[in-house]
């Protein structure tokens, strides 16, 4: 996959401001993750090729990318689960695979499930973690249930226990060290919409108190919701690094028209020339927001011009029920970002 | 140090709280009664039928001598035999019972035939799934990304490993020895046991032979049991770093083991099979002074094979799991 101006031009952007911004941080301190031209080839298949990004301190980093793009083997690469082919990741400096033992002391992380020694108690589960580390007592066992919520059942047996029960324990364990960076492998997996909102404010008020949290998800809303940078990966490569809002000011965004009279309403659509009405990206935009407004106009149009827009329609008697500006879903970004070469090759 | 201690003893509550200890002495305590059942049984018929035990050494030494004259016994039953009669005669010479019923005396015999498949059916209820579980339940990611070195990780499950082999070992002689008290009664700690029992061909040579004590002879027997199971347990270590899941180890090893006693019973012309760790696992037959089950085999021999065994598989295991990713 080759990324075309657009894409370049936005990565560039992105490196830019972090060259800037980065070059302060610095003289102070290295960045708390630093991943450096990591590779990984399994049987002759290169699935992870030549990623590089860096999180800094206290800063919410979203990893971004479809199922099968590689997220889950690099956060393994992260924290010595995988050893590199070749590159290598720094953690404080530290690098993971030569020296695990004072790397990952940093670190906190739960890579995919949850999974725990089910026929333990919460509170032994935690007791075990916590030995294998330097100076954790049972006071900060205490505390880091405390902080999930866990304390009225910790000392219930983990097989007894929900899913998000599980995730809230396997976040226990992570914190136990008061590590530096949090490691999350698609934490929202299994949760019902509350315990996500929970989540979310969660994570948030980590990182004020200066923990890094890296962050991987397959949905652009999740990291948009919680993220101040994110890196994108495809197919294995990191195709953009940058913030997440300016990327998706960047991505075409979509605004969907719903009418009373939905005849007359597409006919002035399409006589202005100042909206391009978009019935092919049917299929890139959010479902649910579909749902919300059935029989609604896609539509590709300038933010300042929806006012005059609104106005004509409403002129012509079309009776504009609803206008909508739609965030771009990840498909929509991936096709900004590769300028669609990802459809046509076929991945 | 400290924090490898710690290791250890996470390891250590592990396997306790998933119960295996538990399950194994539960088997003890089940099976042993029977036994013991059996031995009485066997007790009770022979007192019935002599009064003097001189008089039943002779009767048995006669019957294996007419056995040893017809043509149908094959000829390594034959040396087999041969070797028991000279010992029950030597010990009729010295004018020592070597049956006496007691705890002492049962407990050692049950050792004996326990050393080959029983103990390492125990054994392997620990070592098959003491790495194998970590992968199977995924929890082999939270305990990867601890900052500790993978080695010591695994060095802490095999020091884990060698404890419970130990504690398998010498919850079996008590239990068989409090069981079988009660029926037989709890002495015989001071009779004479006769060892070094040469075979030279099919001659027995007696030159080395010298009394010991049954609480010696029991000593002497754990050491040996102890270090067939732990050849066994070590090997069943590497199947469980190399294999993820459990059942599949534990079928591997189980199958080994057996095939080990079957070859032991058919082996005596392959001779390169007495390099396979499965068919010198009953050190104790060197202790008793029987026949080997292949030609060639000595004491020295099998305690060599069994090492080189145990530690190629402990190169091995720790060889790959300081090396393996961990991919699902």
């Amino acid at each position: 996959m080759r990324t075309n101006a657009k894409a370049r031009d936005l990565m560039d952007k992105a490196s830019e401001s972090t060259d800037t911004e980065g070059a302060m941080l610095a003289r102070h301190e290295p960045p708390v993750l630093s991943v450096e031209r990591l590779s990984k080839t399994i049987r002759g298949r290169k699935i992870i090729d030549d990623i590089s990004f860096d999180v800094r301190a206290g800063e919410i980093y979203g990893f971004l990318g479809p199922n099968g793009s590689g997220k889950t083997t690099t956060i393994r690469m992260l924290v010595d689960l995988i050893k590199p082919t070749s590159g290598r990741v720094l953690v404080c400096g530290e690098d993971v695979n030569k020296h695990p033992e004072r790397a990952l002391r940093h670190v906190g992380c739960i890579v995919e499930n949850p999974e725990m020694y089910g026929y333990m108690t919460g509170w032994e589960n935690l007791d075990l973690f916590a030995r294998m580390q330097e100076g954790i007592g049972d006071a900060r066992i205490e505390e880091v249930a405390r902080i999930v919520r866990l304390d009225a059942r910790i000392h219930d047996k983990v097989k007894t226990y929900s899913l998000g029960m599980r995730q809230r324990l396997g976040i226990a364990q992570a914190l136990l060290g008061a590590p530096k960076l949090l490691i999350l492998d698609e934490p929202t997996n299994g949760l019902d919409p509350k315990g996500i909102k929970e989540l979310r404010a969660f994570i948030a008020e980590l990182a004020a108190e200066g923990m890094s949290v890296f962050v991987s998800s397959h949905l652009l809303s999740e990291i948009q919701l919680l993220c101040d940078r994110v890196a994108i990966i495809d197919g294995g490569r990191v195709i953009a690094v940058g913030d997440v809002n300016e990327m998706i000011a960047q991505a075409e965004a979509h605004t969907l028209w719903l009418f009373e009279d939905p005849e007359a309403g597409r006919r002035i659509l399409a006589e202005d020339p100042r909206v391009d009405v978009a019935e092919r990206d049917r299929a890139l935009l959010d479902e649910s927001v579909l749902l919300a407004l059935p029989g609604a106009v896609p539509t590709r149009v300038r933010q300042d011009d929806i006012p005059g827009v609104v106005a004509r329609c409403a002129a012509a008697g079309a009776g504009v029920l609803a206008v909508q500006r739609v965030v771009p879903t990840l498909e929509s970004l991936f096709l900004t970002l590769t300028g669609g070469e990802r459809d046509a090759s076929g991945s | 140090m400290r924090r490898d201690l710690e290791l250890i003893r996470n390891e250590t509550v592990k396997v306790w709280k998933k119960k295996r200890f538990a399950v194994i002495v539960l088997i003890l305590l089940a099976l042993v009664p029977v036994f013991v059942y059996a031995q009485m049984k066997i007790a009770q018929s022979s007192q019935g039928k002599y009064t003097d035990w001189r008089a039943e050494l002779r009767q048995r030494i006669a019957d294996n001598n007419n056995a040893l004259t017809s043509d149908r016994i094959p000829e390594e039953w034959k040396k087999w035999r041969v070797a028991l009669v000279q010992q029950l005669q030597y010990y009729l010479d010295r004018d020592v019972n070597p049956n006496t019923p007691n705890a002492v005396r049962f407990t050692n015999t049950f050792l004996q035939n326990a050393v080959g498949l029983f103990i390492p059916l125990m054994v392997l209820a620990v070592a098959s799934d003491i790495v194998s579980s970590e992968r199977a339940g995924g929890t082999i990611k939270m305990l990867l990304t601890r900052p500790v070195r993978r080695w010591r990780v695994l060095a802490s499950k095999l020091v884990t490993l060698t404890m419970y082999v130990s504690l398998i070992l010498v919850t079996t002689a008590a239990v068989s020895y409090l069981v079988s008290g009660l029926v037989f009664g709890y002495g015989g700690w001071r009779e004479p046991v006769f060892v070094g029992f040469r075979l030279n061909g099919s001659d027995m040579d007696t030159s080395g032979v010298h009394a010991v004590t049954q609480g010696a002879y029991m000593l002497m027997q754990l050491g040996l049991v102890w270090f067939s199971a732990m050849t066994v347990a070590v090997i069943a270590f590497m199947v469980s770093v190399l294999v993820r899941s459990t059942a599949a180890s534990l079928v591997t090893m189980m199958a080994a083991v057996i095939s080990g006693s079957i070859l032991a019973n058919m082996a005596s012309s392959w001779h390169s099979a007495k390099y396979l760790f499965n068919v010198n696992l009953d050190l104790s037959v060197y202790l008793q002074g029987s026949p080997p089950p292949i030609e060639g085999m000595t004491l020295g021999f099998s305690l060599v094979v069994l090492a080189v065994w145990a530690a190629a598989a402990i190169a091995v295991s720790f060889a790959v799991f300081t090396r393996q990713d961990i991919l699902a």
